[in-house]
């Protein structure tokens, strides 16, 4: 039996590795490049809008203008969301558009669109976080974790 | 009938090979290939696609083009259904028959409890049985049929199969507006619904093309788990069914005008061709792929067409066209299915992968 498993293993290993060899890969210079620009492109009109809403309302906190600018920025996703064209640009960025405040405003609204057939509850309120959940648990425990590093051991100091 | 096909095997490669490929599954004795003495007759075909695959190369065969992708109706499942409900019912009428003709439909497609054909089922009332076979089904479902009628238990019998883009794409993969990047072996849910009727053999319908055999699939798996990269899973079913077609039905591969595998895609069949070459077999220009010649290269479509779809439309026009006209004249249909589910993969199981295959023949030219 066991000699069996190892010809099958040896024999799945072989395949596999074969089958690495022939897949296309993505070239990593292009997509570098690709999310490089797509995502400066979204940072730049990030800071644009900021920079705008200084300029024009002096009386603003610096935290209120961060605010304001990630809310433009994520209402601007959604419509592009529901106009259809942010999965065309992300195909293209990949992590560029992933990792911005957009990526995760997409995530949400694809999400809510594509489950709203069942229902408000058992659909979009249910399916919301199908894409987007492993961002906010892992975000509240690693943001946990360096919370905690920094209270003990840099607070000591 | 008996006389029209060759029963006289070739020398088998099967021993002569032993050493190549080594797998436990191939060389065993039982005997796989099913024979139709009474040549069931494929009397009736309809196939329809969405947009995007009429605009492939094959687009001018299709018999019905859709252009909105949810037909009209609320949600894409409801569209999927509409779809699945107008190939059968254009298959009963190109096959000059009514609905109360139809003994049995033997249907199936992608979707969790294969709602779709059981919900179209519903509406046109006959006796149905439901087969999963992943991108298989088409040929599983033949395949029962032309059982059934060589038997001599039904008279006709409807298979259909469908597939819809954004259907799969829910159930597999992730919401469709979402942004994400696919890997460049990644495939197309093929959009589109098929439906074929096999009817016995008669003086009437003698002027159709015949399933002559059909052989069954064993579930074959080499240890791939990417959800994405379906060709290279499926390949090493295909390789199984295609070495038994040709070392055990009694044709070669050159006996065959066309050897069709379904949904490899472009990486999956060049995998095919390596595998096959490494098992002695060379296929030549008459083999092709499905899921390769589906959508143009513009497209982007990475590696070609996948889903249940992808080669019944493909077999209920082009090829059936073909064949009807007697431009080929023996033909070998390979289906092949990923059966995984996403919960599977998630939990590190590899993807057990299956092909069908039946060969059809011209009802014109041949051995007679």
């Amino acid at each position: 039996m066991s000699e069996k498993t190892n010809a099958v293993k040896s024999r799945n290993d072989r395949y596999n590795k074969y089958v690495d060899t022939v897949s296309p890969k993505t070239s990593v210079p292009k997509a570098l490049w690709h999310s490089f620009w797509i995502g400066g492109v979204t940072c730049m009109i990030g800071q644009g809008i900021s920079d705008i809403l200084a300029f024009s309302m002096p009386s603003l906190s610096k935290d209120m203008v961060a605010n304001i600018t990630s809310m433009i920025l994520v209402t601007v996703a959604i419509l592009f969301t529901g106009l259809g064209f942010y999965d065309v640009i992300a195909r293209q960025g990949g992590a560029g558009s992933f990792l911005p405040i957009t990526g995760f405003a997409n995530a949400m609204a694809s999400a809510s669109m594509e489950f709203k057939t069942e229902g408000l509850i058992f659909g979009t309120s249910a399916k919301l976080f199908t894409v987007v959940g492993p961002v906010v648990v892992n975000g509240v425990v690693w943001s946990t974790l360096a919370g905690l590093i920094n209270l003990w051991i840099l607070g000591a100091y | 009938m008996e006389s029209e096909i060759k029963h006289t095997i070739p020398k088998s490669r099967t021993e002569e090979n032993a050493g190549i490929f080594p797998s436990p599954t191939y060389f065993s004795p039982r005997q796989r290939v099913m024979r139709f003495f009474n040549t069931p007759r494929i009397v009736g075909r309809m196939s329809v696609v969405g947009e995007k695959e009429s605009k492939g190369p094959l687009g001018k065969y299709f018999h019905k083009c859709e252009t909105d992708d949810k037909l009209g109706e609320k949600t894409f499942e409801r569209a999927e259904i509409r779809m699945f409900d107008t190939a059968v019912r254009g298959a009963i009428r190109d096959a000059k028959l009514g609905i109360e003709d139809i003994d049995l439909m033997v249907s199936g497609d992608l979707l969790n409890q294969m709602t779709t054909s059981s919900y179209a089922a519903r509406d046109i009332g006959v006796p149905h049985i439901g087969v999963y076979g992943a991108c298989s089904t088409m040929t599983e479902s033949l395949l029962v049929a032309a059982t059934m009628v060589d038997g001599g238990y039904y008279k006709n019998v409807l298979c259909a199969t469908c597939s819809h883009f954004a259907t799969a794409e829910r159930q597999f993969r992730f919401p469709l507006e979402y942004g994400c990047q696919r890997p460049p072996y990644a495939q197309w849910t093929v959009t589109g619904a098929a439906a074929s009727v096999v009817s016995a053999n008669t003086e009437a319908v003698k002027r159709f093309p015949k399933i002559v055999m059909a052989i069954p699939g064993i579930i074959t798996d080499f240890g791939t788990n990417d959800l994405n990269n379906m060709g290279a899973a499926m390949a090493p079913a295909a390789m199984n069914t295609m070495f038994t077609l040709v070392t055990e039905t009694g044709y070669s591969e050159d006996d065959f005008d066309l050897i069709i595998t379904g949904d490899l895609g472009k990486l999956g069949s060049d995998i095919l061709r390596d595998l096959m070459r490494k098992s002695g077999i060379k296929l030549g220009q008459n083999y092709i792929d499905c899921g390769n010649m589906i959508y143009d290269v513009y497209q982007k479509c990475y590696q070609g067409g996948s889903g249940c779809a992808c080669s019944a439309t493909i077999f209920n026009s082009f090829i059936m066209d073909k064949l009807c006209s007697g431009e080929y004249k023996r033909v070998a249909y390979l289906a092949t299915g990923a059966l995984m589910s996403t919960q599977s993969c998630y939990q590190g199981e590899t993807i057990p992968c299956i092909s069908h295959a039946v060969i059809v023949e011209s009802p014109y030219g041949g051995e007679e």
